[in-house]
């Protein structure tokens, strides 16, 4: 094991020269470059072992990247935003034809207005396209997901490609110290790929075939069971990466301070980071609050908040994307997920476009849940940090 | 005749078990005939063929068979286009009413 | 030893494809695979060939292949081609793709551009049938002007400057500098099954544009497929050249050049509206086309 001082791009880079994925194809956009670029270095420091495909569009890059795993190899690619809707048709080929591509995303605003900054816009437009969905919330984190997404992905239960969300620019050019795990450890975790869902020069196939109505629900209703087995393999995975590194993130849900937590902020991502300050911040002043950080998206942690029921007194969520004309994308889902429960909920739409989200407007929230709690009618769905 | 046979290859799933994964299956997998396609199917006058493999290159299907060492159309898969016909140098394809 | 139609093998690799009766794509496409063999991987986008030969639980392919997406498609075989060669396959596997016209020179050309830029070990089969014709017969940049078409309905929509000159393809990746390029015509076998030989002895992108025609779209008699694919090579609507060595040569010289084009439209429904006066404008745009040629082809007359 060595230490660095890496960016999260820069810790997903290793994350992903530690994989040993067999070609990369990559098309550059902000703020995923530095991800990119650092394979490159690798590639010229003799450091990697695999081909690099310069392709001309993310189109490309993701139809490049099924190409070569319908051969059977493992493949990485990585983008953001505009990129991420242009490449959006081959998202949902991949894993309808059950592609096990890792791909990190760099979360960002999507245009228009146009935006180079974070936010959770992209990803979220995806939601459907049949991608697994993690989010890291440190370049530690970033590592060692995207070495967990090759182990998730490529389960035989599971056979999903897998998505890893680091927020742009607030994560992804952010230094820290990580610990890059050697090679032999990874190598103990991730065997290579072991797939009969390719071509084979002695038993050939029909590949991404058409299906039509007489056989397509049941070839969605065995997606819909991979990604209920995900949401097993996850928690699996992450658990004997611990037992590896000593590093756990939880699988699909991480508490943060909530046994005895009346009043908790759900979150994805490098905010959950900024959180966990604010949750210290306020129990040293005896208040009873917690973070509920979700790691994964898809599959959504259902079970969780479903038994959740009245354990919770309020639950607020920090959303950094809306679906104009209803809630915050992720506070829908969590809302749905904890029907029945007695628990207050709001939501809080903040950080669009890479708007900072300072520690006062998290404790704001506090204020704001523990009101609503107290019975104090307000919008359910808030945008808060707002000039006017 | 040395081409495939309609029901080559073909496995119908009957459990979640048996179903394709990720949309993938065998090559060569025949469920079904072409035939239907066809009113018309060629006759061939093996007098004048002179075996020129001209009507065997054109076919778009590939049914026309001459491993025998003389054309031999697969009825299961010619859809009765006529091209054969209309391109053979020495005339010797009719075209002929299914059925008749 | 050279290819002759005595030799090619027995064995089929599109078989049984549900293609309609005389299907110029089709006749393409065997004939490519004739030449390069089992020992290949196909892919093939959204379209007529896709939804004709592998709809499960069809596959009336007989080697590795795949569907893919519209744009994609030369993306996706140049990943198969760098799949193969880091899984350790076979040098002289080859990787087919197999496009028609509207998914290579429209949608799918930037793909093209990239594989050909990046010169993917790859065989790009175009298969032009002058139209989207999975999609019904609408206008795509290979249509030739006057054609009609669903969405160039006879009179302005069908011709003018915006319909005048097809896209170029052989002449667009020639500028990307490929290793080699052809165009063919499923009416001319031995010149189109050699210029598969050849760019199968090539490695890098190879691109082959094959004028296939469509006894649906154009609405002809499906016998007469090969006729009329003749005919258009004939009467100089299409041309029979390859891009080797950085030169273009023309390797078939057509016959009916200083004769009207009208033979080639009679008997096609997407002409039948042509009136002399038309024949006669394109009669004079195929004769400005041909200078231009010439000089592509570096032939002094």
């Amino acid at each position: 094991m060595s230490k660095d001082f890496l960016s999260a791009n820069e810790a997903a880079a290793y994350g992903v020269l530690l994989s040993r994925p067999k070609v990369v194809s990559a098309y550059p956009i902000t703020p995923q470059t530095t991800l990119v670029e650092k394979l490159a270095d690798f590639l010229a420091q003799g450091k990697g072992h695999f081909k690099y495909m310069m392709v001309e569009s993310e189109h490309s890059a993701m139809a490049a990247a099924l190409g070569v795993s319908m051969m059977g190899a493992r493949v990485f690619t990585a983008t953001s935003s505009q990129g991420l809707l242009y490449m959006c048709e081959m998202l949902h080929y991949v894993s309808g034809a059950r592609h096990p591509i890792v791909m990190v995303d760099a979360n960002r605003s999507t245009a228009t207005p146009w935006n180079i900054y974070g936010d959770q816009r992209d990803v979220y437009a995806m939601r459907d396209a049949g991608w697994i969905m993690l989010f890291a919330e440190s370049g530690q984190e970033a590592l060692d997901t995207v070495i967990q997404a090759y182990r998730i992905a490529e389960d035989p239960t599971v056979m999903t490609p897998v998505m890893v969300n680091l927020d742009g620019f607030t994560l992804t050019h952010t230094y820290d110290l990580v610990d890059i795990p050697d090679q032999e450890l990874v190598d103990k975790y991730l065997p290579p790929l072991n797939t009969t869902n390719k071509m084979d020069p002695n038993d050939p196939k029909t590949l991404c075939m058409t299906v039509g109505p007489d056989f397509h629900s049941e070839g969605r209703y065995l997606q819909q069971k991979a990604f209920e087995n995900a949401a097993e393999v996850i928690v699996k995975a992450d658990k004997e990466y611990a037992a590896l590194t000593g590093r756990s993130y939880g699988g699909m849900i991480e508490e943060y301070r909530c046994e005895d937590a009346e009043l908790v902020l759900v979150a994805t991502g490098s905010v959950a980071g900024t959180t966990r300050i604010v949750v210290d911040g306020l129990r040293a002043q005896g208040k009873k609050v917690g973070l509920v950080k979700v790691r994964c998206y898809r599959p959504f942690p259902k079970a969780y908040f479903a038994g959740l029921e009245n354990r919770f007194k309020g639950v607020g969520v920090i959303d950094r994307s809306i679906s104009f004309g209803f809630d915050g994308t992720l506070f829908s889902e969590v809302k749905s997920a904890m029907y029945g429960s007695g628990a207050k909920v709001q939501d809080y739409v903040v950080g669009l476009g890479g708007r900072d989200i300072p520690k006062e407007l998290i404790a704001q929230m506090f204020e704001k849940i523990e009101k609503r709690v107290e019975g104090v009618q307000e919008d359910e769905v808030q945008f808060l940090g707002m000039r006017w | 005749m040395s081409k495939p046979k309609v029901g080559s290859n073909v496995h119908i799933p009957t459990s979640y078990d048996s179903m394709f994964f990720g949309a993938s299956n065998g090559v060569g997998c025949l469920p079904t005939v072409n035939s239907g396609f066809r009113t018309f199917h060629p006759v061939f006058d093996y007098d004048t063929c002179i075996n020129c493999n001209m009507c065997w290159i054109y076919c778009p299907e590939g049914c026309i068979d001459r491993s025998s060492g003389r054309m031999e159309v697969d009825m299961d898969y010619c859809k009765g286009c006529g091209i054969c016909a209309h391109e053979c140098p020495k005339k010797c394809i009719t075209m002929v009413r299914d059925g008749e | 030893m050279a290819i002759n139609l005595k030799n090619l093998p027995e064995d089929e690799i599109f078989y049984g494809a549900k293609t309609c009766q005389g299907c110029g794509g089709l006749m393409a496409c065997r004939m490519v695979m004739k030449v390069i063999g089992p020992k290949s991987c196909i892919a093939i986008p959204a379209g007529c060939m896709s939804a004709t030969t592998t709809v499960y639980p069809q596959s009336s392919l007989f080697v590795n292949n795949t569907v893919t997406a519209f744009p994609g498609l030369a993306s996706t075989i140049a990943g198969m081609s760098v799949g193969g060669e880091v899984m350790g396959w076979d040098e002289d596997t080859t990787y087919v793709a197999f496009g028609g016209d509207g998914g290579t020179v429209d949608i799918g050309i930037q793909a093209l551009s990239g594989a050909a830029e990046r010169n993917d070990n790859i065989l790009y089969v175009c298969y032009d049938n002058d139209a989207y014709m999975n999609t019904g017969n609408q206008k795509s940049g290979s249509t030739p002007e006057y054609a009609w078409s669903t969405t160039t309905p006879t009179g302005p929509c069908s011709k003018g400057a915006k319909n005048k000159y097809r896209k170029s393809l052989i002449e667009i990746v020639a500028a990307h500098r490929v290793p080699y390029a052809a165009t063919a015509s499923i009416a001319f076998p031995m010149d189109l099954l050699r210029k598969v030989e050849k760019a199968k002895q090539y490695r890098g992108c190879r691109v082959l544009h094959i004028m296939s025609p469509c006894p649906t779209g154009w609405g002809y008699d499906p016998s007469k497929t090969v006729e009329l694919a003749k005919l258009a090579v004939e009467t100089g609507m299409w041309w029979l050249g390859e891009y080797e060595n950085g030169e273009f040569r023309l390797t078939y010289k057509p016959k009916k050049l200083h004769e009207s084009t009208e033979a080639y439209f009679k008997g096609q429904r997407r002409f039948r509206h042509l009136q002399p006066e038309d024949i006669a404008e394109i009669d004079r745009n195929r004769d400005n086309e041909w200078k231009r040629l010439k000089r592509v082809f570096n032939i002094n007359e």
